[in-house]
């Protein structure tokens, strides 16, 4: 299967997203006079972006794929589940408290949020766990942008991301098949590495609510799942967070799960993968292909063992 | 009921889930990971008709349809149908045909050498699938070979429950009715066994059993 990339034109020229999707907040916000005044920086398309030396012009994935095949396993566990269960996700009001091991905790509105920083458009590899990956065109800016805006105390080390945890809008928040809420971590110079960043768009729009809206973390060299999804706080620790899938299968999955061909997963390789569209799987690059950005976080340290 | 009637359609019907892939696969209806929803739906399908096969031994004998059995065969042939073709998804487009590769996953992915021993033993029984075989080992070692199909179906849903990522609760729907199929022959086998011990002979003294006495 071949995938041209378009020239010249923006993703989000080929493929608006439909209002339709967004209809209730529509109504919501257009009852009250007061709040027109919103509406533009909520529901205009975010992009197209500044464009980053940080991206890649690999072939995008198309966002029918990007927003179709997708792991949010608090709205299902098939790949098809979270884009028709997502849309129940409540978007407003939405804040984001930052607090843990700071000087002076902050809790942001995700208007605010959304004027921190102008959004850069990172077109990243994505790669799955579970040996498949995608090319996505993010709007995000640095998650040390946002980090930023707290004083973290000298004892940080670590940051953990915690998800939301709606328990009327998700359907398996119900069973115990994960502990929810759904956190992930990262140390802190990895937190604050260029390449991580906040998403708030995808393919110059809002991200839509499967992809995690309305802001989600994105971790580029790191497999899919450490990139956490609708996050609702994000904390300062010294020591290192406890992740949700380190909880349900401490040897499969490590704290820093980093992309890494020799390093497989107990039950399958992952010297492989298999690109969104593909025909046939491809060699995974070490750290995703981020390796020059990236493996100096990592020296010295035996990769097998901090897995 | 007259099999020759039920075959045909029964035959059609067996190929149905390979045509919804084939159709999927050329319309290109099967989502962003084609390739992922072929290789496990023709697993899910030599699963299914597995335990439809299974199923067939004791419908028939609380239904009291005699024909049944005579679709058992076609029935288990397909699985075998399905099986291969979904063995050869996996030497196809996960590995290419990449031989070192393949005999490296069996050997260290307990899901994959399962699912291997598995299809090991489902071949000889597609072998031996015809009067001739039947003849050729006699009724009684037929059906002991044959009985290795509880294994096989054991091998199957743990090969499947090994494969999900957290939520097992599908492979568990598979292994519960694979219970119930091999809880019930079992139950059976207690059964007889107590009927024969309790069985008497006419011309013999009534001894039930035979008491044994453990000295300490």
């Amino acid at each position: 299967m071949l995938i041209r990339r378009p020239d010249d034109i923006a993703p989000s020229d080929i493929t608006p997203r439909p209002l339709f999707e967004r209809r209730r907040e529509f109504l919501r916000l257009s009852a009250g006079a007061a709040l027109a005044a919103v509406l533009p920086t909520t529901h205009a398309a975010l992009g197209p972006g500044r464009p980053s030396a940080y991206s890649t012009s690999e072939a995008l994935t198309p966002l029918k794929h990007v927003a179709g095949y997708n792991n949010f396993t608090e709205f299902g566990f098939d790949k098809d589940d979270p884009a028709r269960a997502a849309q129940a996700l409540r978007l407003r009001p939405w804040t984001v408290t930052i607090d843990g091991l700071v000087r002076q905790p902050k809790t942001l509105d995700i208007e605010d949020i959304l004027k921190l920083a102008p959004l850069e458009e990172r077109i990243y590899r994505l790669r799955c766990v579970e040996g498949w990956s995608m090319v996505i065109p993010w709007l995000g800016f640095p998650v040390s942008t946002l980090l930023k805006q707290v004083e973290p105390l000298g004892s940080a080390k670590y940051v953990e991301f915690i998800t939301a945890a709606q328990a009327d809008t998700m359907p398996t928040l119900r069973s115990r098949v994960l502990d929810w809420p759904y956190t992930e971590g990262l140390r802190l110079d990895e937190a604050m590495h260029p390449l991580t960043i906040m998403a708030l768009g995808l393919y110059g729009d809002v991200l839509p609510n499967q992809n995690g809206a309305p802001m989600r973390l994105v971790v580029p060299w790191k497999y899919g799942f450490k990139s956490g999804k609708s996050i609702v706080r994000i904390r300062f620790t010294d020591n290192e967070p406890h992740t949700t899938w380190m909880k349900t299968s401490p040897d499969e999955y490590g704290f820093y799960s980093n992309v890494n061909p020799e390093v497989d997963h107990r039950r399958w390789s992952q010297a492989n993968e298999r690109r969104i569209g593909d025909f046939f799987k491809r060699k995974t690059l070490m750290f995703n292909g981020y390796a020059d950005q990236v493996g100096q976080l990592y020296s010295g340290m035996d990769l097998r063992k901090y897995f | 009921m007259n099999p020759a009637l039920i075959k045909p359609p029964l035959f059609l019907a067996g190929l149905l889930p390979l045509a919804y892939y084939a159709w999927g696969a050329q319309t290109d209806t099967l989502g962003a990971n084609p390739i992922e929803a072929v290789t496990r739906g023709l697993g899910d399908w030599a699963l299914n008709f597995l335990l439809i096969t299974l199923a067939v031994t004791p419908l028939r004998r609380y239904s009291g349809w005699t024909w049944l059995g005579r679709l058992r065969r076609m029935l288990g042939l397909f699985v075998f149908f399905y099986a291969t073709l979904h063995l050869t998804t996996y030497l196809w487009f996960d590995q290419f045909f990449d031989w070192p590769a393949i005999a490296g996953d069996i050997l260290k992915r307990p899901f994959i050498t399962v699912g291997m021993v598995g299809f090991a033993l489902l071949v000889p029984l597609a072998a031996t699938s015809n009067a001739f075989a039947i003849r050729r080992l006699g009724g009684r070692r037929w059906q002991e070979l044959h009985r290795s199909v509880y294994a096989i179906g054991l091998l199957a849903v743990l090969h499947y429950s090994w494969m999900v990522k957290a939520d097992v609760s599908r492979p568990l729907l598979y292994a519960l009715v694979l219970g119930v199929l091999l809880g019930l022959r079992a139950w059976w086998r207690v059964q007889e066994r107590t009927r024969q011990l309790a069985a008497t002979f006419p011309g013999k003294p009534q001894r039930r059993t035979i008491p044994i006495v453990v000295r300490k």
